[in-house]
Parts: C-alpha cells; structure tokens; sequence
C-alpha cells in the first residue's frame, strides 16, 4: 500500500516549472493531546521531508506539531531530464518512507 | 418609545418561541408524519460546508479520504493467510460493489437482520473468510466501507423500508423524531425546522448521511456515520448509543430512506 499520493504532469517540456503534488497519510499527533486515561500521547509527527530529482535535493522542509493531519504539500521545480523524483519522509515513530514518480521531460 | 414595528417583532419571537415549547402535542413522536420530515428542498451536507471544504472534497489530490479509499482497494485485493481475499469472490469491485452502498443498509436475506456497509463487510469476514471482525472506527474497517461505498460515487440514494425493514425503519423514524438528552431536542428540530441557520459559527445542515465514512477537518481523519451520530448524541447531552448499535442502525436507514435521491459523496470532506 502507498502511504501517500504524489502527482506530477504527465510530459513536461525541459526547462519548464512544473508542479509536484504530494498528500501523504499521517496522524501528526501533536504531542499536546491526552488519552481517555489523562495519559499523555507521544508525539508523531513527520518532522522532515525532501523531495530528490536528478542528482539534486530540489525541494526539503521541516515540519511542526502545527500541521494538520495527512498533510498536503506542493512545490515547484525545473525539468532537467526524464528521470525519478523521490519523496523521502521522517517521523518522530522512526518510520523513514520513501516513494517515487516518473518524470517524463520532452 | 417602543415603535409598532419592534413591538410586533417582538410579540412574533415570543410566538416562534412558544411554538417550540416541549411537550406541546405536535411534539409527540408518534403524531409526526414521516414525510414531514423531509425537507422541501433537499441538499447534501456539501452544500452548507465552506467553500474552500467543498474545494478539499471535490480535488482527487486534496480529499484525504482517498487515502483511506487506497488503502482499501489494497485491502480489497490482499489475501490473508490460506484465505481468499474480497477480491477472490467479488472479482473487480469497480463492478460488483456498484450501488451496493446506495442501497445500504439493508435487511441481510440469512440472518434477517439489518446490516450496514460495515457489519456485511464484518459479517462477510465471520461467514466466507473465518476472521475475526474489523473493531468498529478502525482504519481498516474505514477503509475498505470507504472502498466499497466509493464504488457508489454519485448514484442516487434508495434503500428499501418495506417488509422486514419496516419495524427498522419505524424505530429509526421514531428516533429521529424524538426529544432526546438535556437539551431536549430531536434530530428534527436541528436539521428539519432549522436546516440552513447557524448554530454558533457552523450551519446546521439537513443531516443527510450521504458522505459517510466522511473525512472530517474536527476529527482530522476518516470516520463512519455512528461516529458523526455520536458526536449530536453528545450535542443534546444524550445517552450515547454505540458504535454499530440497533437505534443507530435504524436511524441510519430512516436517514437513508430521507437522502432518497441524493448522490454518494463518500469520502465526503466535512467541517
């Protein structure tokens, strides 16, 4: 299963600034929250993402306890060549996840 | 100083306000007609949702409960251990789950009894696949109800309250009308007599279930229709019947047989 949906053109044109779509599946607990038992609930949060394109890390951001679950992020960047981006993410839960796309440059 | 006019506005809102004094007799469950508890002009609760909710729902790249549609397309075609998985007997959801949850919840043809989108899927689990049931809430059993309904995108709502359905259908009728908790009100005095008013900063909607399991920004994740039935239980500071119990199944096909006509939103995105 995937824990996110990523989504970039179909074909873009080299040099062209094309968006890069990413909605990924996380509780993002706050760490501020408590159980029915008044316990406090560990936060979880994805703390770090970057996204890599072409031998580059072409977009990274740090991310708070203010951000709502199943966080959604979009940035922008420059066509090279055809090749894979991927999103890499961090949790406070130690879980490092990875997924990729395709980016088809004519 | 009082001018005519603010005199008979006022002597207007004592009036509106003693018509909805409890225990008058149209207030009595049994004297209201069921048809009068559908509304003249009835909208999906994406209509009273702000705009930039409504944007969230509709973008198949910022409606978070597809995830959970994901995840249970995934689930849908994983077998588990010596076992067939759904897709082992149903074959391509896409097909054979079409309009299943337009016309759920249902009277089950074995056990005669009324079942949801979530208790077949529980009770195909026990019967064809010898596992134990999903909890209710569960991201699993979210997921694969959201599936399932997902496969219903758009058709019109229409479930059957004849038959074995009818006492069902009366007891959620009945419940629906019924004053209930502290407050003292019943499911129509929010979403019938004031769909379409603000209650603090929201806006009552009809109450139409039709997005469930919905994703909802309050709960920052999916949830099924008891859950959100659950949270106006507590509104009115009502007993809080549970997840999967008999008064909300039969409130949930009395809300189904209202939503007559309204499309299949799941996984609608709500306040």
């Amino acid at each position: 299963m995937k824990p996110a949906f990523i989504k970039v053109p179909e074909r873009v044109k080299r040099g062209e600034v094309f968006p890069v779509k990413v909605l990924i599946r996380h509780p993002m607990e706050t760490g501020h929250r408590r159980d029915r038992v008044g316990a406090p609930i560990p936060r979880d949060i994805i703390h770090s993402f970057r996204a890599d394109y072409d031998g580059d890390v072409v977009f990274r951001m740090e991310l708070f306890p203010g951000i709502a679950a199943n966080p959604y992020l979009e940035f922008r960047t420059v066509a090279t060549r055809t090749g894979t981006l991927t999103c890499r993410w961090e949790d406070d839960a130690g879980g490092r996840h990875s997924q990729s796309v395709t980016i088809t440059v004519e | 100083m009082t001018s005519p006019a603010v005199r008979i506005a006022a002597v207007a809102a004592l009036g509106a306000l003693l018509w909805q004094l409890p225990g008058a007799a149209r207030d009595e469950p049994g004297a209201v007609d069921a048809a009068d508890l559908i509304p003249e002009d009835k909208r999906s609760g994406y209509h009273f949702q702000a705009e930039q909710t409504r944007t969230m729902q509709d973008d198949p790249m910022g409606n978070p409960g597809l995830l959970w549609v994901s995840q249970g397309e995934f689930l849908w075609h994983e077998a588990p251990a010596n076992r067939r998985a759904c897709a082992g007997c149903h074959g391509d959801a896409a097909a054979s789950m079409r309009g299943v949850a337009a016309r759920y919840p249902a009277i089950d043809g074995v056990s005669g009894r009324l079942m949801n989108l979530e208790a077949r899927i529980n009770d195909c689990r026990a019967r064809r696949q010898a596992l134990p049931p999903l909890p209710y809430e569960s991201d699993d059993l979210l997921a694969l109800t959201a599936y399932v309904a997902r496969q219903s995108h758009g058709m019109p709502v229409g479930v059957a309250v004849d038959g074995p359905a009818r006492p069902w259908f009366e007891r959620g009728r009945e419940l629906y009308a019924t004053r209930q908790g502290q407050l003292n009100l019943a499911c129509r005095h929010c979403h019938q007599q004031h769909a379409g008013r603000k209650l603090r900063g929201d806006t009552l909607s009809q109450g139409h279930g039709t997005g469930y399991p919905a994703y909802r920004l309050e709960w920052q994740t999916l949830g099924s229709l008891h859950r959100r039935l659950r949270a106006c239980s507590a509104g009115v500071r009502a007993v809080m019947p549970g997840l999967g119990s008999d008064d909300y199944l039969a409130l949930e096909l009395f809300l189904g047989w209202r939503a007559a006509g309204l499309p299949v939103e799941t996984p609608a995105v709500r306040r």
